[in-house]
């Protein structure tokens, strides 16, 4: 912590925010800010969680194990880690798997989106909005709501377990398609408890558009994949409301990683511009509203959030629109899935470069490899969304506070871990791997 | 809070990926009912609410990897009545135990820019390597059944039913066909500790280990058999060998014996 010393009564224009341990996110982090008669002098998402060195663990294995030793970076989104794995690996070995497993692949990324989304909607931000401190309190005065949270969850869940095989770090994932895919008749039987779970999607539009949002609206670059004619997941050019439009092998070129002293997860930015920005649900909504269900469009419509949304509180609402498109898609993919001929493509084993982009839960999910002529990785980098998005949460952070200094310090503690919540920050994602040290020698 | 008091459950967390610990809150029906059973004291995954201690019983998640880390499970140890370590990284060092076989300074040069700031130990180490441990709970992830099931035990003043066979037991009762013998693929079934249900072999898929090695497991016998029969090479015994439990030392024993000599340039790329 800072060894900086605070005037005494020094009023409501220099206050300390100081989350030793931030909760309901996942992963451990913390946050201080100090502002200084009305200045803000310092601002630090502190991401203290160990390092683990996965891409340098990477180096030597098989490309075949990248998906499940990936999966393994992250609990809530291991899917995402998996297909951004094997599509890195196919797109490097021209193999191309079928139509039928790539809506199966589809299917599964909803499933988890689902699972994540209604964690974070549920479970981890809407106490926030309700004032309690976890979902468990809340459910003794909002019993209804969180029972059908934790239904609609399970449904994702039990999506996730049949196509993957488990909710965590599912097991019938490859390179090329799957190990074995399921009985169209053993997916059918889910189809009663997903439209369910759809209409119950649209009572968790309209019960968190009612909630009472903190003003904050910024000008954002976002970023998020596009694809031709889908709401995006496993494909699509990277694209930003700046007129960035590239496809994800020149990710690199246009997307750095920088270290800071504070955090041992990197910061990504801009590369021209050296700026922030900003990925996950508002980012993919408002670049591919147009290729939303109709079903959402119109839902979305009702609450009034059939625009561009700019207010990172709202990411709610947003992820609860989500959660009625992946429902509805699920839907749709179970209703004409067709289980394909065979359950994986095949393919010569070769070297290159093995480059993915994928959409996480919490947005663009970038894997790059390089692999040998033998099959063994070289070298490996991975660029998650929470890394993605920690300068612009601490520019969130920063306007925040300045605008509300004269909220009493419970309160405007409270709202500095609501906002860092608004991104549904996956710590164990982010830190790519080492625990800092301050430069003055405390321990970050 | 309650007027009865019920038994206070903490959770902590070490390095690991978040995923032990959701398995709790991935036991949705159930969860609210635990929470009827259990006070839920700490758990910042889940909630803003962090009560001091002694608690009845910690669940503890992750491995040991910096100085930070080694205090605090002390602390931990100390404040808790039962500690069940869950999951591959608290019983057997996780992915992230691939370290303490490889060069850390490399490692680190490999990933950050500024590796000065480094403070990690040289070793990703299970929670039992540094204080004792009532029960483990073995997967990555573990299986939610099984955390909910000792809890249960716990509750209930029973000593929670914890497997201890392989899988191969477990495949066997589920009625697969062997996916070694039969299937002729390489199966780690034979030297893996049950709980998962013999999953991947439900999904035709062969066993890779992620409960980790068995007690009393004949591993030898089975690496030589997939060498033999199966056509492994020794860096790829070596690599089915180094996973999700890569900290245990039984297979850090055994796996060294199929590891090449290190090149004399050590400089990673």
């Amino acid at each position: 912590m800072s060894n900086r010393e605070l005037p005494l009564n020094a009023g409501l224009r220099t206050r300390r925010v100081n989350v030793e341990y931030l909760s309901r996110v996942e992963g451990e982090g913390a946050l201080f800010i100090d502002v200084v008669d009305g200045e803000l002098v310092d601002l630090q998402l502190r991401i203290f969680e160990p390092p683990r060195f996965f891409e340098a663990l990477l180096a030597g294995r098989s490309f075949t194990e990248a998906a499940d030793i990936t999966s393994r970076i992250c609990g809530i989104c291991p899917v995402a880690y998996m297909m951004s794995a094997v599509q890195a690996m196919e797109s490097m070995l021209g193999c191309h798997p079928s139509e039928n497993i790539r809506r199966l692949r589809r299917l599964l990324y909803c499933a988890e989106w689902l699972e994540s989304h209604l964690l974070h909607i549920y479970l981890l931000h809407a106490p926030d909005f309700l004032g309690f401190d976890d979902a468990l309190t809340m459910a003794k005065t909002h019993a209804e709501a969180v029972k059908r949270g934790l239904r609609m969850k399970k449904a994702g869940n039990d999506l996730v377990r049949l196509i993957g095989g488990r909710e965590i770090h599912p097991i019938n994932i490859r390179v090329g398609g799957f190990y074995t895919t399921p009985r169209a008749q053993a997916l059918r039987e889910h189809l009663d408890e997903l439209k369910w779970a759809r209409d119950a999607a649209a009572e968790t539009v309209r019960w968190t558009a009612a909630f009472e949002f903190p003003d904050l609206q910024r000008d954002y670059e976002f970023v998020a994949l596009r694809h031709e004619q889908e709401y995006p997941l496993n494909e699509g050019r990277i694209c930003s409301n700046r007129g960035l439009d590239i496809p994800s092998s020149e990710f690199l070129e246009h997307f750095g990683e920088h270290q800071v002293a504070h955090s041992s997860a990197l910061h990504a930015v801009r590369k021209a511009t050296e700026t922030a920005y900003y990925v996950g649900p508002l980012a993919r909504y408002n670049l591919n509203r147009d290729h939303l269900s109709k079903a959402t469009r119109e839902l979305a419509a009702t609450v009034g959030f059939d625009r561009s949304v700019n207010n990172p509180f709202q990411s709610i609402v947003v992820r609860a629109l989500e959660v009625h498109e992946a429902f509805t898609e699920a839907l749709r993919l179970i209703e004409e899935y067709e289980e394909p001929e065979h359950p994986a493509a095949t393919y010569t084993v070769g070297g290159g470069i093995a480059i993915a982009g994928t959409e996480a839960p919490r947005g663009v999910l970038f894997h790059r490899y390089e692999v040998d002529e033998d099959g063994l990785i070289r070298h490996a980098d991975i660029i998650p969304p929470t890394s993605q998005n920690q300068r612009t949460i601490e520019e969130d952070l920063a306007e925040l506070v300045g605008n509300n200094l004269s909220l009493p310090q419970r309160e405007l503690t409270w709202r500095c871990e609501q906002a860092v919540r608004n991104y549904d920050p996956c710590i164990s994602c982010a830190t790519h791997f080492l625990t800092l040290e301050r430069r003055d020698g405390t321990t970050g | 809070m309650a007027s009865a008091r019920l038994p206070t459950l903490a959770v902590f967390k070490f390095a690991s990926c978040d995923g032990c610990q959701l398995s709790l809150l991935d036991c949705e029906e159930e969860l609210l009912s635990i929470a009827q059973r259990l006070d839920i004291v700490n758990f910042p995954e889940a909630s803003r609410r962090w009560e001091p201690g002694p608690y009845d019983i910690a669940l503890v998640e992750g491995s040991i990897t910096t100085i930070e880390d080694r205090q605090r499970i002390s602390v931990v140890r100390k404040q808790s009545r039962v500690l069940v370590a869950i999951g591959a990284c608290a019983t057997a060092g996780g992915i992230q135990a691939l370290r303490n076989s490889a060069n850390v300074d490399a490692y680190a040069r490999s990933v950050y820019p500024h590796p000065e700031y480094l403070s990690s130990l040289a070793s990703s180490s299970p929670i039992s390597a540094h204080v004792a441990v009532d029960y483990e709970l073995h997967g990555c992830p573990i299986d939610k059944h099984q955390l909910l099931a000792v809890l249960l035990a716990f509750v209930e003043g029973r000593r929670p039913p914890i497997a201890q066979e392989s899988v191969c037991m477990e495949c066997k009762a589920r009625g697969h066909s062997c996916v070694l013998v039969q299937g002729g693929e390489p199966c780690l079934g034979p030297i893996t500790q049950a709980g998962c249900g013999a999953l991947c072999p439900a999904y035709r898929r062969p066993c890779y280990g992620c409960f980790g090695v068995k007690e009393h497991a004949r591993v030898e016998a089975l690496m030589n058999h997939l060498q033999a029969h199966h056509g492994m090479g020794d860096d790829e015994v070596l690599r089915s060998l180094s996973t999700f439990n890569a900290g245990s030392e039984l297979l850090i024993r055994i796996a060294e014996r199929y590891r090449r000599p290190p090149p004399q340039d050590s400089e990673d790329s």
